[in-house]
């Protein structure tokens, strides 16, 4: 037993040695292989085309994921925690023409007082998935689909064929999705600091750790005394806010917004998150990783427009990437899994 | 690790207050009397022993204790304080921690974050400190002895380091008593020395330990006092030096040890199974037996001696490289259940959790898995009959629980055996092969699982029995095949079956433990 304990420990204390370690520490990143097929998936690109990476390119690219990284950092939320909020493109469509009301209704009203009124909306809605999941005891999928529809028929009854365009709106607010600063789009750089925020919250605080062992075992979380339905109903409201900001910027970026506006959305924001290595299950993956899948899903799409792949085919390949992307990383985690048996079983 | 018990300080010396003291706790459910009277005192500094059979209070007891349940009446005392747990959290902090059979863990944080979750240490800017987490970590796993990396995740731990991991949670806890609730149940016999180790280095510390467990040999080499409890009361407490274990087993039974092996003679009949020459490269060699109708054989041997193995060959779920399995005169093919079951043959594996039982699915359900068929007309399972049947069965074989509906994972050890035993008798098998039959099982069912066996073979039932334990091969079979690396290397009969001649067959030498 003793020569066994004392391999043991030559290996477990030789993580002190720096540099090897922070190597095996990004190498061991679940959000890895999603960076290094979004740096191949653009360099590629570019290779073949150069007009990909002109500064309007960029520009353009930035853009598009911009949305769809808030809707990832507040699904992985749920996601994390083995729940899901399939209501976010109503959500999101709700908050957005809302957004044209309020400019159409005081034309004059400070552009942060819209983001606030948006964000809090937006938590409300969520708060009612919040509170039906988490009291009626159902699972997030059925209910979220229920309110899918609702918030759905709520925006349809609410616009009728109404459509706000971006001339109703004030110039400054839509200046948020034309403007640069250091050549990123301002409502990119919201959303990078809105990632690096739930970031630190998730691996720095308390309340963000108990999420992940809540989606790790909600039996056990249970039995630790953490408060599940407490945390779960937050997760659910904090995604609602971020849904709202996500509409708030829908009706800066986008010309018109509707009845349908964000109809469909739910499916690439879950989509973004799993590529960007959040497990379905719970209980791992990283905000940050669900934000590099939302730019990596986006920029497919841009890069195979600027490939002149066909659209036809276009949506086939980004559903090929998915597939691809969870194979990689459950084949990833089995390997990292069996590892672990083996260095146990040398310990036994 | 040998501990001389008299040289020890005894609890008794002086009136110290226990750590934890239970009095006179009642627990009822409904019209359920789970605890009549749960009393037990706890010093600062020794390793208690809590025995009792299944359905004694034992866990419910535990409960008590962890603040899952909240008892009816009693008195409850932490360190002289009266307490009343609502929850899991109370318990804990009033320096109670609980480690359960096999711990639960959260799979996908690191070892350190499963420690400390919920009261990380913090650092910058008021978040969680990683680098001082982990060297807490490291810290506790240093003073425990035990070499755990607390950056790995706990995913694909051994169940022995996850209690060692709840452990050093419980000793970052501060905590004043410690539970272990049937730890060594999953444990080998170098994980369980570790476990002892660290127990025993606890209690010299001033923890008080109480220790549950079925296992005699553990409960007496580590524990300093036993409590015994019976249906739900509290029987007596003894120092550990001035008892023996049966005095322990008669007072947990209310009976004799005598009456636990109750064998009777069944008339002998035709053979059923013949083996011949069976070997599997690496695994066992030239193996050659018979089981008659009626007759209860033995396949005694030390663990690793290759019984399993030859019983799931025979049974074909694994494959063998030579010789002949004869059953009912027929021939059987190799590697085929289907088979084998077809024929006559049942199989009661040793892990009934995991290979015996679908836990999640109701004791009707369970007890009609091999014969779907008969109930099933035009491919719809008949639901009347089916329960009719499983009903049939529970009763015959007296298993206990409240409605057929139930999930088998709500019923005791023993009474999981029963079901998987009317499983089984529901086929109407030939021959049973039976693998460890009592294992886990506490000494009451034991007995009614003997009683069982002895029953089936009365009627003509050709019984295999896989055992490790002397009294039970000794007192049950009619003939004992022993096995040694892979090979049988004595065939006994009944009476020339002693421990001796059967341990000399088992090990190259006399002595040593079965």
């Amino acid at each position: 037993m003793s020569s066994a304990l004392d391999h043991k420990n030559a290996t477990t204390t030789a993580p002190a040695a720096g540099a090897r370690g922070a190597v095996a520490a990004v190498l061991r990143m679940r959000e890895l292989p999603v960076l290094i097929a979004l740096a191949l998936l653009v360099l590629v690109t570019y290779l073949i085309n150069p007009l990909f990476l002109t500064a309007q390119g960029v520009k353009d690219l930035l853009l598009n994921a911009t949305i769809i990284m808030i809707l990832a950092v507040g699904q992985t939320l749920l996601i994390i925690t083995r729940n899901i909020d399939l209501s976010v493109g109503s959500m999101l469509g709700l908050v957005a023409f809302g957004t044209g009301s309020i400019f159409a209704a005081v034309p004059d009203v400070p552009i942060l007082a819209v983001f606030a009124i948006g964000m809090v909306f937006g938590a409300l809605l969520g708060a009612i998935n919040g509170a039906l999941v988490t009291l009626a005891k159902v699972p997030a999928l059925v209910i979220t689909l229920g309110t899918l529809y609702v918030y759905r028929g709520l925006n349809n009854a609410w616009a009728g064929g109404k459509q706000f365009f971006a001339g109703d709106r004030p110039e400054e607010f839509g200046a948020l999705s034309v403007n640069t600063f250091l050549g990123f789009p301002v409502i990119t750089l919201l959303a990078i600091v809105v990632v690096i925020a739930v970031a630190i919250y998730m691996s720095g605080t308390r309340p963000g750790r108990d999420l992940y062992a809540i989606g790790s075992d909600p039996d056990a979380a249970t039995a630790f005394g953490i408060k599940v339905s407490k945390r779960v109903f937050l997760a659910f409201l904090a995604n609602g806010a971020l849904a709202g900001l996500a509409g708030v910027l829908y009706a800066s970026r986008f010309n018109s917004v509707g009845a349908t506006t964000g109809t469909g959305m739910e499916l690439t924001v879950v989509a973004a998150a799993v590529v960007g290595g959040v497990a379905i299950f719970g209980g791992s993956g990283s905000v940050t990783g669900a934000a590099l899948g939302a730019v990596l899903l986006t920029t497919i799409t841009s890069s195979l427009t600027a490939l002149r792949v066909d659209k036809f085919w276009q949506q086939a390949i980004v559903g090929v990437l998915i597939l691809t992307a969870i194979i990689i990383d459950r084949v990833a985690s089995l390997r990292t899994a069996k590892k672990l048996r083996i260095s146990e079983a040398r310990n036994v | 690790m040998q501990q001389t018990y008299s040289s020890r300080s005894g609890p008794s010396e002086g009136e110290p207050v226990p750590v934890l003291s239970l009095s006179h706790a009642a627990k009822t459910f409904g019209p359920v009397v789970a605890l009549a009277d749960g009393t037990i005192n706890i010093e600062a500094g020794e390793i208690h022993a809590l025995v009792g059979e299944n359905g004694a209070g034992k866990s419910t007891l535990v409960k008590i204790l962890a603040g899952l349940h909240h008892p009816d009446s009693g008195d409850f005392r932490v360190a002289g304080q009266s307490v009343q747990f609502r929850n899991v959290a109370e318990s804990k902090d009033a320096g109670i921690s609980v480690i359960y059979q096999e711990p639960t863990l959260f799979p996908d944080l690191s070892v350190a974050e499963n420690i400390f979750i919920g009261r990380q240490p913090k650092g910058r800017f008021g978040l969680i400190s990683k680098a001082t987490m982990v060297r807490e970590a490291h810290k506790l796993f240093e003073r425990l002895g035990v070499p755990i990396d607390p950056t790995r995740i706990a995913e694909g731990l051994s169940i022995a380091d996850q209690q060692i991991i709840e452990i050093a949670k419980a000793i970052s806890l501060d905590a004043k008593v410690l539970v272990m609730d049937e730890p060594t149940a999953a444990l080998s016999g170098v994980e369980v020395e570790r476990l002892f180790a660290v127990a025993r280095s606890l209690r010299d510390r001033g923890t008080g330990i109480l220790f549950i467990s079925h296992r005699f040999d553990e409960v007496f080499d580590l524990c300093d006092r036993i409590t015994v409890m019976r249906d739900g009361r509290y029987i007596s407490t003894h120092r550990t030096a001035d008892v023996t274990v049966e005095q322990i087993v008669r007072e947990m039974v209310g009976r004799d040890i005598g009456a636990l092996f109750p064998k009777t003679p069944a008339e002998i009949g035709d053979v059923v199974l013949k083996v011949d020459g069976l070997s599997r490269a690496g695994v066992f060699r030239d193996i050659n037996f018979e089981v008659r109708a009626g007759e209860i054989v033995a396949l005694a041997g030390l663990v690793g001696a290759g019984r399993t193995e030859v019983a799931r060959a025979v049974f074909g779920i694994d494959p063998y490289d030579a010789g002949a399995i004869t059953f009912d005169g027929r021939k059987l093919k190799p590697r085929d259940p289907q088979v084998a079951i077809t024929a006559g043959m049942g199989f009661v594996p040793e892990d009934r959790r995991k290979q015996g039982l679908v836990m999640d699915l109701s004791v009707a359900r369970n007890v009609t898995l091999t014969l779907r068929n008969k109930f099933t007309t035009a491919g719809l399972i008949n639901g009347a009959a089916e329960r009719r049947a499983a009903q049939d069965w529970s009763n015959r074989l007296q298993v206990k629980t409240g409605s057929q509906e139930h999930a088998v994972s709500t019923l005791s050890g023993g009474n999981q055996q029963k079901v998987v035993l009317a499983k089984w008798l529901a086929t109407d098998p030939r021959l049973l092969i039976i693998d460890e039959p009592t294992r886990g099982i506490d000494v009451g069912t034991k007995s009614e699982v003997h009683r069982l066996i002895s029953d089936l073979a009365g009627r003509g039932i050709a019984i295999l029995m896989i055992s490790s334990e002397l009294p039970e091969v000794l007192g049950m079979a009619d003939r004992v095949l022993v096995m040694r690396e892979g090979r049988i290397t004595a065939e006994l009969d009944r009476a020339d079956a002693n421990p001796e001649s059967v341990m000399h067959a088992a090990t190259s030498s006399a002595g040593g433990t079965l």
